[in-house]
């Protein structure tokens, strides 16, 4: 959707159209900095809400970038009142792959194969969530939002160059973390 | 291979992997990591993370949660006013007739439906109809009430809205009538009548106006969604589609057509 177009219209009568889109964004990084489903749930209903109250004073033209920035508030929010509980890491259960795309391996897989890269998965999923939080947020926004380094300063109030620090200490671990337990990926 | 030694410019080397260099400064680059063994690695190791990484979910919001939110959305949305004086309604209702009286006179040779500019307090009710009709594609919710039966359909809205849409069947014309739902536009409920053609919706919205008589139907068109727009028997009718215009115009005149 060319959001430059929409947003030449008129903006409050076409928050479905600017940023309803981006929900699915929004839960994602809700999902992943929360890292518990209800508590994910809450922040992305309280951001929601947070970006339909803004809107009419929304002036940028990055929408998705914006919705995350509101996300991500919400999310530190959340955590700052609820410290002590949602701080504790959770560990994701092997049956925990509610709302996620890649869940049915594709039928020309051969089945070991995607035994093996699911079980991987989840191992990657577990590593990212145990990562500390600015780490976390960068490497989602960075690795599925696709965000670029800009865009990322921009949603994490983060000046660019420690989100290029940050976005390389994430990557090692990950990988120092997989070599150490000699996953395939 | 893990780095073990540092290099002031790995970071760069990550910035080029990210696709964040502009030309000069990968060539620049380039040169320094054909004589740099820890760029080397470093570069091996950003291919490493992002094989694994490939492997991480997106996770999209379950259809559950979409609900939910989109309730509490509808929640803390500025309730419908269900009082049948109306003045914001009608000084915007004014302005619109006045805008289009000019142009019945102006078209009375032009019988071919005109682009015409829209009036401001029109365009926002093209962009409401449109807004709708993109919300209603979310999964989940298309139709409250699903039957292609009109006579369960129109049933449907009794005690729903504060007033009884027409309802037709177009099958025969091929636009099958699917459902309906409830939706809020311009503040006051409506109701929105689903039809399919082939793999494409069209979103009818009905409401009552105390414009009489059949008025032309107006084109408009949006980010690639097409908009028709007619008064018919104190009935204003907004269909929103992205099928082609000539279709949604086949569609209309089916429609007007149809006892």
């Amino acid at each position: 959707m060319p959001t430059g177009d929409v947003l030449a219209l008129s903006r409050k009568d076409s928050f479905e159209v600017v940023v309803l889109p981006h929900l699915d964004a929004a839960h994602n990084l809700a999902r992943w900095l929360m890292r518990d489903a209800e508590a994910a749930e809450d922040v992305l209903q309280d951001a929601m809400v947070r970006a339909l109250t803004y809107f009419p004073t929304f002036k940028g033209i990055n929408s998705r970038g914006w919705l995350l920035q509101i996300v991500r508030n919400a999310a530190y929010g959340s955590m700052k009142v609820n410290r002590g509980i949602q701080m504790v890491p959770i560990a994701i259960s092997e049956e925990d792959h509610s709302g996620t795309v890649a869940d049915i391996p594709s039928a020309d897989d051969d089945p070991e194969a995607s035994l093996i890269k699911a079980r991987d998965r989840c191992h990657v999923r577990q590593l990212i969530s145990a990562l500390p939080i600015e780490l976390r947020e960068t490497l989602v926004l960075r690795e599925l939002e696709e965000l670029s380094y800009k865009e990322i300063a921009e949603v994490t109030r983060t000046p660019i160059g420690t989100v290029m620090s940050r976005l390389w200490r994430a990557r090692r671990r990950v990988t120092q973390m997989a070599a150490e337990q000699g996953w395939k990926g | 291979m893990t780095v073990t030694d540092t290099c002031e410019r790995v970071l760069l080397v990550q910035a080029e992997f990210d696709g964040e260099l502009d030309a000069a400064q990968a060539a620049n680059l380039q040169l320094h990591r054909a004589q740099c063994s820890v760029c080397q690695s470093a570069e091996q190791e950003l291919t490493r993370a992002r094989e694994l990484l490939r492997e991480i979910p997106y996770q999209t919001t379950p259809d559950a949660v979409r609900e939910r939110v989109l309730a509490g959305l509808d929640a803390v949305r500025p309730k419908p006013d269900l009082s049948p004086a109306r003045p914001r309604f009608s000084s915007r209702f004014y302005s619109w007739r006045h805008s289009t009286m000019g142009f019945a006179l102006g078209s009375a040779c032009a019988a071919a439906l005109a682009f015409l500019v829209l009036s401001p307090a029109e365009q926002s009710l093209t962009e409401q109809v449109i807004a709708g009709h993109v919300r209603a594609l979310q999964p989940g919710h298309l139709e409250d009430v699903l039957s292609t039966d009109q006579h369960t359909v129109k049933p449907w809205f009794d005690g729903r809205i504060d007033f009884a849409p027409p309802v037709k069947d177009l099958g025969s014309a091929g636009f099958p009538l699917k459902g309906g739902r409830l939706d809020y536009i311009d503040g006051r409920p409506v109701a929105a009548l689903i039809y399919q053609r082939d793999k494409h919706v069209i979103n009818l919205f009905v409401w009552p106006t105390t414009r009489d008589g059949l008025s032309a139907p107006e084109f408009a068109e949006r980010n690639g969604y097409n908009v028709l727009h007619w008064v018919e028997n104190n009935t204003d009718l907004w269909a929103v589609s992205d099928v082609a215009p000539d279709q949604l115009r086949k569609f209309v005149s089916n429609w007007q057509r149809s006892p």
